[in-house]
Protein backbone atom coordinates (compact mmCIF):
# COMPACT_ATOMS: atom_id res chain seq x y z
CA UNK A 1 0.00 0.00 0.00
CA UNK A 2 2.62 2.32 0.98
CA UNK A 3 4.50 1.01 -2.18
CA UNK A 4 1.51 2.06 -4.06
CA UNK A 5 1.33 5.49 -2.94
CA UNK A 6 5.04 5.97 -3.45
CA UNK A 7 4.66 5.00 -7.24
CA UNK A 8 1.57 7.50 -7.17
CA UNK A 9 3.88 10.10 -5.68
CA UNK A 10 6.39 9.39 -8.01
CA UNK A 11 4.70 9.43 -11.49
CA UNK A 12 2.73 12.21 -10.67
CA UNK A 13 5.28 14.41 -9.98
CA UNK A 14 7.81 12.91 -12.51
CA UNK A 15 5.01 13.63 -14.92
CA UNK A 16 5.12 17.78 -14.62
CA UNK A 17 8.88 17.31 -14.13
CA UNK A 18 9.42 15.54 -17.73
CA UNK A 19 6.80 18.05 -19.08
CA UNK A 20 8.85 20.96 -17.68
CA UNK A 21 12.19 19.48 -19.17
CA UNK A 22 10.75 18.79 -22.73
CA UNK A 23 9.63 21.95 -23.09
CA UNK A 24 13.12 23.23 -22.00
CA UNK A 25 15.06 20.68 -24.05
CA UNK A 26 13.27 20.83 -27.33
CA UNK A 27 14.40 24.62 -28.09
CA UNK A 28 17.62 23.67 -26.54
CA UNK A 29 18.01 20.55 -29.10
CA UNK A 30 17.32 23.04 -32.02
CA UNK A 31 19.03 26.59 -30.60
CA UNK A 32 21.68 25.26 -28.41
CA UNK A 33 20.21 27.78 -25.98
CA UNK A 34 19.10 27.30 -22.40
CA UNK A 35 15.95 29.83 -22.83
CA UNK A 36 16.05 31.09 -19.47
CA UNK A 37 12.66 33.03 -20.23
CA UNK A 38 11.28 29.41 -19.75
CA UNK A 39 9.83 29.99 -16.62
CA UNK A 40 7.94 32.91 -17.51
CA UNK A 41 5.91 31.23 -20.07
CA UNK A 42 4.69 29.44 -17.05
CA UNK A 43 4.22 32.67 -15.08
CA UNK A 44 2.10 34.21 -18.13
CA UNK A 45 -0.20 31.28 -18.27
CA UNK A 46 -0.50 31.61 -14.61
CA UNK A 47 -1.47 35.49 -14.79
CA UNK A 48 -3.98 34.55 -17.91
CA UNK A 49 -5.77 32.34 -15.35
CA UNK A 50 -5.76 35.21 -12.89
CA UNK A 51 -6.83 37.68 -15.28
CA UNK A 52 -9.62 35.61 -16.84
CA UNK A 53 -10.77 34.45 -13.37
CA UNK A 54 -13.71 36.99 -13.70
CA UNK A 55 -14.92 36.11 -16.77
CA UNK A 56 -17.36 33.22 -15.99
CA UNK A 57 -16.37 31.08 -18.43
CA UNK A 58 -15.82 27.59 -17.91
CA UNK A 59 -12.67 26.09 -16.39
CA UNK A 60 -11.48 24.22 -19.78
CA UNK A 61 -12.22 27.27 -21.52
CA UNK A 62 -10.01 29.39 -19.46
CA UNK A 63 -7.45 26.76 -19.26
CA UNK A 64 -7.01 27.37 -23.14
CA UNK A 65 -6.92 30.97 -22.94
CA UNK A 66 -4.07 30.30 -20.42
CA UNK A 67 -2.02 27.95 -22.88
CA UNK A 68 -2.84 29.96 -25.75
CA UNK A 69 -1.35 33.10 -24.34
CA UNK A 70 1.97 31.07 -23.28
CA UNK A 71 2.31 29.79 -26.92
CA UNK A 72 2.38 33.60 -28.10
CA UNK A 73 4.22 34.47 -25.50
CA UNK A 74 6.74 31.45 -26.29
CA UNK A 75 6.28 32.88 -29.93
CA UNK A 76 7.22 36.38 -28.97
CA UNK A 77 10.19 35.13 -27.37
CA UNK A 78 11.84 34.18 -30.33
CA UNK A 79 10.58 37.07 -32.25
CA UNK A 80 11.69 40.01 -29.56
CA UNK A 81 13.97 38.31 -27.86
CA UNK A 82 16.19 35.78 -30.02
CA UNK A 83 15.83 36.63 -34.20
CA UNK A 84 17.98 39.89 -33.35
CA UNK A 85 20.82 38.64 -31.91
CA UNK A 86 20.40 34.30 -33.53
CA UNK A 87 23.65 35.03 -35.41
CA UNK A 88 25.31 36.82 -33.12
CA UNK A 89 28.00 35.08 -30.25
CA UNK A 90 25.87 32.54 -27.79
CA UNK A 91 26.70 34.58 -24.86
CA UNK A 92 24.74 37.67 -26.02
CA UNK A 93 21.87 35.12 -26.82
CA UNK A 94 22.10 33.91 -23.24
CA UNK A 95 22.07 37.73 -22.14
CA UNK A 96 18.97 38.42 -23.92
CA UNK A 97 17.46 35.32 -22.91
CA UNK A 98 17.92 36.47 -18.98
CA UNK A 99 17.12 40.16 -19.92
CA UNK A 100 13.20 39.06 -21.50
CA UNK A 101 12.89 36.92 -18.25
CA UNK A 102 13.89 39.99 -16.30
CA UNK A 103 11.64 41.86 -18.37
CA UNK A 104 8.88 39.74 -18.01
CA UNK A 105 8.63 39.35 -14.42
CA UNK A 106 9.42 42.73 -13.36
CA UNK A 107 6.36 43.47 -15.92
CA UNK A 108 4.30 41.29 -13.56
CA UNK A 109 5.58 43.30 -10.32
CA UNK A 110 4.75 46.31 -11.69
CA UNK A 111 1.20 46.08 -13.45
CA UNK A 112 -0.17 43.32 -11.13
CA UNK A 113 1.24 42.99 -8.03
CA UNK A 114 4.42 41.14 -6.05
CA UNK A 115 1.56 39.26 -3.71
CA UNK A 116 0.32 35.96 -4.98
CA UNK A 117 -3.02 36.30 -6.86
CA UNK A 118 -5.14 33.40 -6.90
CA UNK A 119 -6.19 31.25 -9.75
CA UNK A 120 -9.44 29.29 -10.54
CA UNK A 121 -9.16 25.90 -9.92
CA UNK A 122 -11.54 23.19 -11.09
CA UNK A 123 -13.62 21.37 -8.17
CA UNK A 124 -12.25 17.88 -9.43
CA UNK A 125 -8.62 19.83 -8.51
CA UNK A 126 -9.34 19.55 -4.85
CA UNK A 127 -11.01 16.08 -4.55
CA UNK A 128 -9.39 12.92 -3.77
CA UNK A 129 -9.99 9.43 -4.90
CA UNK A 130 -9.29 6.07 -3.30
CA UNK A 131 -7.26 3.22 -5.06
CA UNK A 132 -6.15 -0.11 -3.82
CA UNK A 133 -6.76 1.42 -0.26
CA UNK A 134 -4.59 4.64 -1.17
CA UNK A 135 -6.30 8.16 -0.81
CA UNK A 136 -4.16 10.22 -2.97
CA UNK A 137 -5.27 13.70 -4.82
CA UNK A 138 -7.10 13.39 -8.07
CA UNK A 139 -4.98 16.06 -9.48
CA UNK A 140 -1.80 13.97 -9.01
CA UNK A 141 -4.12 11.10 -11.70
CA UNK A 142 -5.17 14.42 -14.19
CA UNK A 143 -1.31 14.71 -14.11
CA UNK A 144 -0.18 11.18 -14.79
CA UNK A 145 -3.20 11.51 -17.67
CA UNK A 146 -2.31 14.88 -18.83
CA UNK A 147 1.41 13.73 -19.16
CA UNK A 148 0.35 10.18 -21.14
CA UNK A 149 -0.87 12.56 -23.80
CA UNK A 150 1.01 14.78 -23.61
CA UNK A 151 3.59 13.02 -24.41
CA UNK A 152 1.90 10.61 -26.65
CA UNK A 153 0.63 13.62 -28.54
CA UNK A 154 4.12 14.92 -29.20
CA UNK A 155 5.65 12.25 -30.03
CA UNK A 156 3.39 11.58 -32.54
CA UNK A 157 4.28 14.66 -33.75
CA UNK A 158 8.19 14.39 -34.00
CA UNK A 159 7.22 11.18 -35.87
CA UNK A 160 4.66 11.24 -38.31
CA UNK A 161 4.35 14.78 -39.30
CA UNK A 162 6.89 16.43 -41.80
CA UNK A 163 7.18 19.01 -39.28
CA UNK A 164 8.22 17.04 -36.77
CA UNK A 165 10.70 15.07 -38.86
CA UNK A 166 12.09 18.52 -39.80
CA UNK A 167 12.36 19.57 -36.41
CA UNK A 168 14.41 16.48 -35.88
CA UNK A 169 16.54 16.75 -38.63
CA UNK A 170 17.42 20.15 -37.49
CA UNK A 171 18.18 18.93 -34.39
CA UNK A 172 21.77 17.23 -35.78
CA UNK A 173 22.02 19.10 -39.31
CA UNK A 174 20.58 22.38 -39.15
CA UNK A 175 22.02 23.82 -42.17
CA UNK A 176 21.70 20.83 -44.28
CA UNK A 177 17.85 20.54 -43.10
CA UNK A 178 17.97 24.14 -44.98
CA UNK A 179 19.66 22.98 -47.85
CA UNK A 180 16.76 20.74 -48.39
CA UNK A 181 14.32 23.75 -48.20
CA UNK A 182 13.21 23.56 -44.37
CA UNK A 183 12.86 27.27 -43.63
CA UNK A 184 15.38 28.05 -40.42
CA UNK A 185 12.47 30.32 -38.86
CA UNK A 186 9.64 27.78 -39.36
CA UNK A 187 11.59 25.31 -37.54
CA UNK A 188 12.59 27.84 -34.81
CA UNK A 189 9.29 29.52 -34.34
CA UNK A 190 7.55 26.15 -33.92
CA UNK A 191 10.31 25.10 -31.47
CA UNK A 192 9.31 28.16 -29.22
CA UNK A 193 5.59 27.27 -29.90
CA UNK A 194 5.56 24.13 -28.85
CA UNK A 195 8.34 24.88 -25.68
CA UNK A 196 5.36 27.74 -25.02
CA UNK A 197 2.65 24.82 -25.14
CA UNK A 198 3.90 22.81 -22.87
CA UNK A 199 4.68 25.63 -20.65
CA UNK A 200 1.19 26.33 -20.40
CA UNK A 201 0.07 23.46 -19.75
CA UNK A 202 2.65 22.35 -17.13
CA UNK A 203 1.43 26.15 -15.34
CA UNK A 204 -2.24 24.71 -14.85
CA UNK A 205 -0.72 21.49 -13.43
CA UNK A 206 2.09 23.16 -11.17
CA UNK A 207 -0.32 25.52 -10.18
CA UNK A 208 -3.05 23.85 -9.25
CA UNK A 209 -0.50 22.94 -6.58
CA UNK A 210 -0.90 26.15 -4.90
CA UNK A 211 -3.48 27.48 -6.16
CA UNK A 212 -1.88 31.00 -6.67
CA UNK A 213 0.82 33.17 -9.12
CA UNK A 214 3.18 34.84 -8.31
CA UNK A 215 6.10 36.94 -10.41
CA UNK A 216 8.53 34.01 -9.70
CA UNK A 217 6.41 31.15 -9.89
CA UNK A 218 8.55 30.11 -13.02
CA UNK A 219 11.87 30.02 -11.22
CA UNK A 220 11.42 26.45 -9.55
CA UNK A 221 9.84 24.84 -12.74
CA UNK A 222 12.80 26.27 -15.11
CA UNK A 223 15.49 24.96 -12.55
CA UNK A 224 13.62 21.92 -11.97
CA UNK A 225 13.93 21.78 -16.33
CA UNK A 226 17.06 22.56 -16.29
CA UNK A 227 18.41 19.88 -13.79
CA UNK A 228 16.59 17.34 -15.52
CA UNK A 229 17.66 18.17 -18.34
CA UNK A 230 20.81 17.61 -17.67
CA UNK A 231 20.54 14.17 -15.81
CA UNK A 232 18.69 13.51 -19.14
CA UNK A 233 21.04 14.61 -21.80
CA UNK A 234 20.86 18.44 -22.61
CA UNK A 235 20.12 17.54 -26.36
CA UNK A 236 17.71 14.41 -25.96
CA UNK A 237 13.92 14.96 -26.01
CA UNK A 238 13.66 10.72 -24.64
CA UNK A 239 16.31 12.30 -22.14
CA UNK A 240 14.57 14.77 -20.91
CA UNK A 241 11.70 12.72 -20.38
CA UNK A 242 13.78 10.44 -18.17
CA UNK A 243 15.34 12.91 -16.23
CA UNK A 244 11.98 14.56 -15.43
CA UNK A 245 11.08 10.55 -13.94
CA UNK A 246 14.61 10.25 -12.00
CA UNK A 247 14.46 13.50 -10.45
CA UNK A 248 10.89 13.17 -9.27
CA UNK A 249 12.07 10.07 -7.96
CA UNK A 250 15.39 11.17 -6.02
CA UNK A 251 13.06 13.83 -4.54
CA UNK A 252 10.31 11.74 -3.70
CA UNK A 253 12.40 9.02 -2.21
CA UNK A 254 14.33 11.46 0.39
CA UNK A 255 10.79 12.37 0.75
CA UNK A 256 10.02 9.12 2.64
CA UNK A 257 13.23 8.40 3.82
CA UNK A 258 15.04 11.55 5.13
CA UNK A 259 14.08 12.29 8.88
CA UNK A 260 11.94 15.39 9.65
CA UNK A 261 14.77 17.77 10.97
CA UNK A 262 16.76 17.25 7.36
CA UNK A 263 13.77 17.39 5.39
CA UNK A 264 14.54 20.91 4.74
CA UNK A 265 18.09 20.07 2.96
CA UNK A 266 16.01 17.95 0.91
CA UNK A 267 18.07 19.69 -1.73
CA UNK A 268 21.32 19.15 -0.62
CA UNK A 269 20.90 15.91 -1.31
CA UNK A 270 19.38 15.76 -4.33
CA UNK A 271 21.90 18.07 -5.63
CA UNK A 272 24.85 15.25 -4.22
CA UNK A 273 23.06 12.86 -6.42
CA UNK A 274 22.73 14.74 -9.18
CA UNK A 275 26.56 15.31 -9.08
CA UNK A 276 27.35 11.85 -8.75
CA UNK A 277 24.84 10.95 -11.55
CA UNK A 278 27.25 13.44 -13.46
CA UNK A 279 30.26 12.03 -12.63
CA UNK A 280 29.02 8.65 -13.67
CA UNK A 281 27.91 10.33 -16.93
CA UNK A 282 28.97 13.20 -17.75
CA UNK A 283 27.06 13.93 -21.26
CA UNK A 284 24.00 12.94 -19.16
CA UNK A 285 22.58 9.24 -19.71
CA UNK A 286 21.11 9.54 -23.01
CA UNK A 287 23.30 10.97 -25.75
CA UNK A 288 21.48 13.59 -28.25
CA UNK A 289 21.76 13.18 -31.75
CA UNK A 290 24.92 12.95 -33.39
CA UNK A 291 27.08 16.51 -33.42
CA UNK A 292 25.26 19.38 -34.93
CA UNK A 293 26.59 23.20 -35.23
CA UNK A 294 24.67 25.84 -33.59
CA UNK A 295 23.11 28.22 -35.72
CA UNK B 1 20.97 27.13 -66.48
CA UNK B 2 23.78 28.26 -64.25
CA UNK B 3 25.55 31.05 -64.19
CA UNK B 4 28.23 32.16 -61.75
CA UNK B 5 30.50 35.46 -62.65
CA UNK B 6 32.93 36.91 -60.50
CA UNK B 7 31.98 35.03 -57.37
CA UNK B 8 33.96 36.14 -54.11
CA UNK B 9 33.99 34.18 -50.63
CA UNK B 10 36.31 35.07 -47.86
CA UNK B 11 36.40 33.91 -44.81
CA UNK B 12 37.99 36.90 -42.49
CA UNK B 13 41.04 37.56 -44.13
CA UNK B 14 41.35 34.77 -46.01
CA UNK B 15 40.05 34.80 -49.64
CA UNK B 16 38.63 31.69 -50.44
CA UNK B 17 37.35 32.33 -53.69
CA UNK B 18 38.89 34.98 -55.89
CA UNK B 19 36.35 35.97 -59.25
CA UNK B 20 35.48 32.68 -60.17
CA UNK B 21 33.22 32.74 -63.32
CA UNK B 22 31.54 29.74 -64.97
CA UNK B 23 28.76 28.17 -66.13
CA UNK B 24 26.71 25.04 -66.61
CA UNK B 25 24.18 24.37 -69.74
CA UNK B 26 20.67 22.69 -69.04
CA UNK B 27 21.26 18.63 -69.39
CA UNK B 28 25.10 19.07 -68.81
CA UNK B 29 27.36 17.50 -66.18
CA UNK B 30 30.34 19.82 -65.39
CA UNK B 31 33.34 19.31 -63.27
CA UNK B 32 34.49 21.66 -60.84
CA UNK B 33 38.37 20.20 -59.91
CA UNK B 34 41.55 21.08 -57.91
CA UNK B 35 43.57 20.43 -55.33
CA UNK B 36 42.60 20.71 -51.76
CA UNK B 37 42.10 24.15 -50.63
CA UNK B 38 41.21 25.29 -54.23
CA UNK B 39 38.32 26.93 -53.72
CA UNK B 40 35.87 24.24 -55.06
CA UNK B 41 33.82 23.69 -51.77
CA UNK B 42 33.45 26.95 -51.25
CA UNK B 43 32.26 28.25 -54.82
CA UNK B 44 29.50 25.15 -53.90
CA UNK B 45 27.84 26.02 -51.00
CA UNK B 46 28.08 29.66 -51.91
CA UNK B 47 25.87 28.75 -55.04
CA UNK B 48 23.57 26.82 -52.61
CA UNK B 49 23.64 29.90 -50.19
CA UNK B 50 25.48 28.01 -47.20
CA UNK B 51 28.32 30.05 -47.48
CA UNK B 52 27.96 34.07 -48.02
CA UNK B 53 28.99 35.45 -51.15
CA UNK B 54 31.81 38.56 -50.57
CA UNK B 55 31.03 39.51 -54.50
CA UNK B 56 29.75 38.26 -57.78
CA UNK B 57 26.93 36.99 -58.90
CA UNK B 58 24.89 33.46 -59.32
CA UNK B 59 21.90 33.38 -61.91
CA UNK B 60 19.49 30.70 -62.42
CA UNK B 61 18.23 30.53 -65.67
CA UNK B 62 18.77 34.43 -65.83
CA UNK B 63 17.62 35.36 -62.69
CA UNK B 64 19.75 36.63 -60.32
CA UNK B 65 20.19 34.45 -57.15
CA UNK B 66 23.08 35.57 -55.29
CA UNK B 67 22.94 35.62 -51.44
CA UNK B 68 19.86 34.08 -51.58
CA UNK B 69 18.59 31.58 -48.28
CA UNK B 70 19.84 27.75 -48.51
CA UNK B 71 15.82 27.11 -48.36
CA UNK B 72 14.99 29.38 -50.68
CA UNK B 73 17.90 27.89 -53.33
CA UNK B 74 16.28 24.27 -52.59
CA UNK B 75 12.99 25.47 -53.56
CA UNK B 76 14.15 27.21 -56.47
CA UNK B 77 15.50 23.67 -57.45
CA UNK B 78 18.52 23.59 -56.30
CA UNK B 79 19.60 20.32 -54.36
CA UNK B 80 22.48 20.31 -52.71
CA UNK B 81 24.93 17.42 -51.62
CA UNK B 82 27.93 18.62 -49.35
CA UNK B 83 31.28 16.54 -48.75
CA UNK B 84 30.38 16.12 -45.02
CA UNK B 85 27.85 13.89 -46.41
CA UNK B 86 25.29 15.20 -43.57
CA UNK B 87 22.73 12.31 -43.53
CA UNK B 88 20.07 12.86 -40.18
CA UNK B 89 21.85 10.21 -38.04
CA UNK B 90 18.72 9.94 -35.93
CA UNK B 91 15.74 9.53 -38.52
CA UNK B 92 15.62 6.31 -40.32
CA UNK B 93 16.35 6.04 -43.81
CA UNK B 94 12.67 6.27 -45.11
CA UNK B 95 12.54 9.52 -43.06
CA UNK B 96 15.80 11.06 -44.37
CA UNK B 97 14.13 10.60 -48.11
CA UNK B 98 10.97 12.09 -46.81
CA UNK B 99 13.08 15.27 -45.70
CA UNK B 100 14.30 15.22 -49.33
CA UNK B 101 10.63 15.58 -50.56
CA UNK B 102 10.22 18.68 -48.41
CA UNK B 103 10.22 21.63 -50.94
CA UNK B 104 7.99 19.45 -53.10
CA UNK B 105 4.05 20.56 -52.75
CA UNK B 106 2.34 17.72 -55.00
CA UNK B 107 0.29 15.20 -52.70
CA UNK B 108 1.77 12.59 -50.82
CA UNK B 109 1.06 9.66 -53.00
CA UNK B 110 3.58 11.10 -55.76
CA UNK B 111 5.94 11.53 -53.10
CA UNK B 112 5.72 8.77 -51.77
CA UNK B 113 5.93 6.96 -54.94
CA UNK B 114 9.27 8.53 -56.17
CA UNK B 115 10.16 6.78 -52.32
CA UNK B 116 9.49 3.81 -53.48
CA UNK B 117 11.65 3.79 -57.00
CA UNK B 118 15.01 4.98 -55.10
CA UNK B 119 14.23 2.06 -52.51
CA UNK B 120 13.72 -0.11 -55.38
CA UNK B 121 17.22 0.78 -57.25
CA UNK B 122 19.21 1.01 -54.20
CA UNK B 123 18.54 -2.51 -52.31
CA UNK B 124 20.82 -1.68 -49.53
CA UNK B 125 18.59 1.06 -48.60
CA UNK B 126 15.55 -0.31 -48.99
CA UNK B 127 16.89 -3.31 -46.87
CA UNK B 128 17.47 -0.51 -43.96
CA UNK B 129 14.45 1.91 -44.88
CA UNK B 130 13.34 1.64 -40.97
CA UNK B 131 17.24 1.62 -39.47
CA UNK B 132 18.66 5.08 -38.24
CA UNK B 133 20.63 6.69 -41.30
CA UNK B 134 23.85 6.81 -38.41
CA UNK B 135 24.42 2.92 -39.14
CA UNK B 136 24.82 2.95 -42.89
CA UNK B 137 28.40 2.35 -43.83
CA UNK B 138 29.57 5.74 -45.99
CA UNK B 139 29.15 4.85 -49.32
CA UNK B 140 25.59 4.02 -48.50
CA UNK B 141 25.09 7.24 -46.36
CA UNK B 142 26.25 8.74 -49.83
CA UNK B 143 23.72 7.02 -52.20
CA UNK B 144 21.42 8.00 -49.38
CA UNK B 145 22.28 11.90 -49.49
CA UNK B 146 22.23 11.89 -53.08
CA UNK B 147 18.78 9.20 -53.42
CA UNK B 148 17.66 12.22 -50.63
CA UNK B 149 18.77 15.37 -52.63
CA UNK B 150 16.67 13.71 -55.36
CA UNK B 151 13.43 13.82 -53.89
CA UNK B 152 12.96 17.06 -54.73
CA UNK B 153 13.00 16.71 -57.78
CA UNK B 154 15.68 19.03 -59.02
CA UNK B 155 16.59 20.98 -61.42
CA UNK B 156 20.26 21.45 -60.92
CA UNK B 157 21.90 19.14 -58.48
CA UNK B 158 25.51 20.47 -56.79
CA UNK B 159 27.81 17.66 -55.83
CA UNK B 160 30.50 18.19 -53.34
CA UNK B 161 33.57 15.17 -53.33
CA UNK B 162 31.04 12.48 -53.31
CA UNK B 163 34.13 9.98 -53.66
CA UNK B 164 35.48 11.63 -50.48
CA UNK B 165 36.60 8.74 -48.22
CA UNK B 166 35.21 5.62 -50.08
CA UNK B 167 36.66 2.84 -51.40
CA UNK B 168 37.52 2.21 -55.27
CA UNK B 169 34.64 -0.24 -55.51
CA UNK B 170 32.38 1.82 -53.95
CA UNK B 171 33.47 5.22 -55.37
CA UNK B 172 32.86 3.07 -58.81
CA UNK B 173 29.11 2.79 -57.66
CA UNK B 174 28.56 6.21 -56.71
CA UNK B 175 29.99 7.42 -60.10
CA UNK B 176 27.43 5.33 -62.13
CA UNK B 177 24.79 6.95 -59.69
CA UNK B 178 25.82 9.87 -60.93
CA UNK B 179 26.23 9.09 -64.39
CA UNK B 180 22.84 7.66 -64.70
CA UNK B 181 21.33 10.84 -63.15
CA UNK B 182 23.49 12.43 -66.08
CA UNK B 183 22.01 10.20 -68.35
CA UNK B 184 18.16 11.05 -67.21
CA UNK B 185 18.98 14.80 -67.97
CA UNK B 186 19.57 16.34 -64.89
CA UNK B 187 22.03 19.44 -64.85
CA UNK B 188 24.99 18.60 -62.37
CA UNK B 189 27.74 20.93 -60.90
CA UNK B 190 30.62 18.05 -59.96
CA UNK B 191 33.24 19.03 -57.06
CA UNK B 192 35.68 16.75 -57.37
CA UNK B 193 39.77 16.19 -56.16
CA UNK B 194 39.45 12.44 -57.99
CA UNK B 195 39.82 14.20 -61.38
CA UNK B 196 40.50 10.94 -63.56
CA UNK B 197 36.71 9.37 -62.02
CA UNK B 198 34.77 13.09 -62.39
CA UNK B 199 36.36 13.78 -66.29
CA UNK B 200 35.41 9.84 -67.04
CA UNK B 201 31.51 11.55 -66.21
CA UNK B 202 31.50 15.08 -66.78
CA UNK B 203 31.21 16.87 -70.02
CA UNK B 204 33.13 19.78 -69.48
CA UNK B 205 35.49 20.60 -66.67
CA UNK B 206 37.06 23.54 -64.64
CA UNK B 207 40.12 23.67 -63.04
CA UNK B 208 40.83 25.58 -59.74
CA UNK B 209 43.78 26.88 -57.66
CA UNK B 210 44.27 28.93 -55.37
CA UNK B 211 40.13 30.63 -55.46
CA UNK B 212 40.64 31.36 -59.36
CA UNK B 213 39.24 28.92 -62.75
CA UNK B 214 43.13 28.29 -63.84
CA UNK B 215 41.55 26.38 -66.89
CA UNK B 216 38.54 25.07 -68.86
CA UNK B 217 37.90 22.47 -71.65
CA UNK B 218 36.00 19.34 -72.49
CA UNK B 219 36.33 16.62 -70.45
CA UNK B 220 38.17 14.45 -72.78
CA UNK B 221 40.44 17.03 -73.92
CA UNK B 222 41.45 17.66 -70.12
CA UNK B 223 41.76 14.08 -69.09
CA UNK B 224 44.52 13.85 -71.72
CA UNK B 225 46.65 17.30 -71.41
CA UNK B 226 49.68 17.28 -69.59
CA UNK B 227 48.13 20.37 -67.89
CA UNK B 228 46.40 18.45 -65.58
CA UNK B 229 48.98 17.08 -64.18
CA UNK B 230 50.89 20.05 -63.28
CA UNK B 231 47.61 21.27 -61.33
CA UNK B 232 48.45 18.55 -58.90
CA UNK B 233 45.30 17.14 -59.21
CA UNK B 234 44.12 13.92 -57.28
CA UNK B 235 46.63 11.79 -56.96
CA UNK B 236 46.01 8.97 -59.42
CA UNK B 237 45.26 11.59 -61.82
Amino acid sequence: MRWLQFAIDVLSLGSAYALMALGLVIVYGILRLVNFAYGELIMVAGYTMYLVSGSGLPWLVMAACAVLMSVVAGIATDYVAFRPVRNKTITAVLITSFAFSTLLQNAALLFISPRPRPVPLPEIFSRTVEIGGVVTPARNLITIAVAVVMLGLFSWLMRATVLGIAMRAAASHFTMARMLGVPANLIISSAFAISGLLAGVVSLLWIGRIGTVVPGIGLEPLLIAFIATVIGGMRSLQGAVLGGFLLALIDTSLNYTLPQELLKFRDAFTFSLVILILLWRPEGLIKGPASGRRT
Amino acid sequence: MLEVEGLEVRYGAVRAVRGASFAVARGELVALLGANGAGKSSTLMAIAGAVRTAGGSVRLEGADVTGQRPERMARLGVATVPETRDVFPDLTVSENLRLGAFTRRDGAAEIAGDRARFLDRFPILAERADQSAGTLSGGEQQMLVIARAMMARPRVLLLDEPSLGLAPVVVDRVFGMIAGLKAAGLTILLVEQNARKALSVADRAYVMRLGRIEAAGLAAELGTADALKALYLGSDA
